[in-house]
């Protein structure tokens, strides 16, 4: 039986996308079946960051709406043999689906796959209801800015009173030399704020920025993004991984952020 | 904490932050305004002065999230800490 997981945040543009992308790839070349599905109906996303946008046939709304199989909507990630995307429907919004909807083909994807990864809106509204509706855990991202700590507060005490079963925070996007100036909040910080379980830590890294541009998810490669992102899978699947010292790597961080 | 932990506290950006997102996510949570639990605050100390000599310098109360008894969920609890300098003499 597989586990839905829900990858939210309530702000826009700390991750999520990038979040799920990676985290599906990792856990697909981790041998586990895999689906991501991008529920951002209106805004289609995921299918560019992981290189897959040439080839949608049918879209989530297709699935729905009965127009196809869910078989038929599903793209194969030819890189990965048990990666597939379930891509958003562009023309359309969020009343085009409802929460019922979403749990009902949540429970017809779990005999299928180990994994299946909602990527959700932003917001606290109709996308966000109908992308945790099915789900069984939430990773919720947050980049360690006053704006998307709080908005991630709001989406952590949404998650309770729908009672999430499991709750994983993971801090994005942090860089290590402004947090040792004082420049910005370390995801200890963050934690003592959310007071929930941290599941991954995720340096800034130019290299994401070119994963992107390529799409190809940089999950499991050298860099100390694709390091932190297997970290969280592996720590997903349940094996205990000790985080990353960040603070080890200074040299390489000045280097790498020294000349902004 | 040290001497010069207390200063750094207050000198980052970092700690300021922390310290506004802290107070903004109490009334977020609670729907109780800073300026409420200021009076709360101000009360509390008012009720236990009678009584005793208490540090106002390093007197901290906050609302805070912690697991309730039953164990599942989060509830919100009023956490005061009051150093006390001295017993006040009872007088009859």
């Amino acid at each position: 039986m597989g586990e839905v997981i829900v990858v939210t945040s309530g702000k826009g543009g700390v991750g999520k996308t990038t979040t799920t992308a990676n985290v599906g790839t990792g856990l697909a070349k981790l041998d586990k079946k895999v689906v991501l599905i991008d529920t951002d109906i209106g805004l289609r996303n995921l299918d560019v960051v992981l290189g897959l946008e040439n080839r949608i046939v049918y879209n989530l709304v297709d699935v729905i709406e009965g127009n196809c199989r869910i078989k038929q909507a599903l793209i194969k990630d030819k890189r990965y043999p048990n990666l597939y995307l379930l891509p958003s429907a562009q023309t359309r919004d969020k009343s085009a689906v409802n929460p019922e909807e979403m749990k009902l083909l949540c429970d017809q994807l779990k005999g299928e796959f180990d994994y299946i990864i909602m990527d959700c809106p932003a917001g606290i509204e109709q996308g966000f209801k109908n992308a945790i509706a099915g789900a069984d855990r939430a990773l919720v991202v947050t980049t360690p800015e006053v704006s998307a700590v709080r908005d991630a507060d709001r989406i952590i005490g949404l998650l309770e009173a729908n009672e999430m079963k499991r709750t994983d925070l993971i801090v994005n996007r942090l860089r290590v030399d402004m947090v040792a100036r004082g420049d910005m909040m370390s995801s200890d910080d963050v934690v003592d704020i959310l007071s929930i379980n941290l599941i991954g830590v995720v340096p800034d890294d130019e290299r994401i920025v070119v994963s992107t541009n390529n799409g190809e998810p940089l999950v499991g490669d050298d860099s100390l993004a694709g390091q932190a992102y297997m970290n969280i899978c592996r720590r997903i699947i349940g094996e205990d991984v000790p985080f990353l010292d960040l603070n080890v790597k200074k040299g390489f961080f000045s280097r790498l952020f020294g000349k902004n | 904490m040290s001497l010069a932990d207390l200063f750094r506290k207050k000198s980052t950006s970092s700690n300021n932050a922390k310290s506004r997102l802290q107070l903004a996510l109490v009334s977020d949570r609670t729907g109780c305004s800073p300026e409420i639990l200021e009076k709360i605050k101000n009360d509390i100390i008012d009720v236990i002065s009678k009584y005793v000599e208490i540090d106002r310098a390093n007197l901290d109360i906050n609302i805070m999230q912690t697991k309730s008894e039953s164990g599942d969920g989060n509830v919100p609890a009023l956490y005061a800490n009051i150093p006390i300098k001295e017993l006040k003499r009872h007088e009859k």
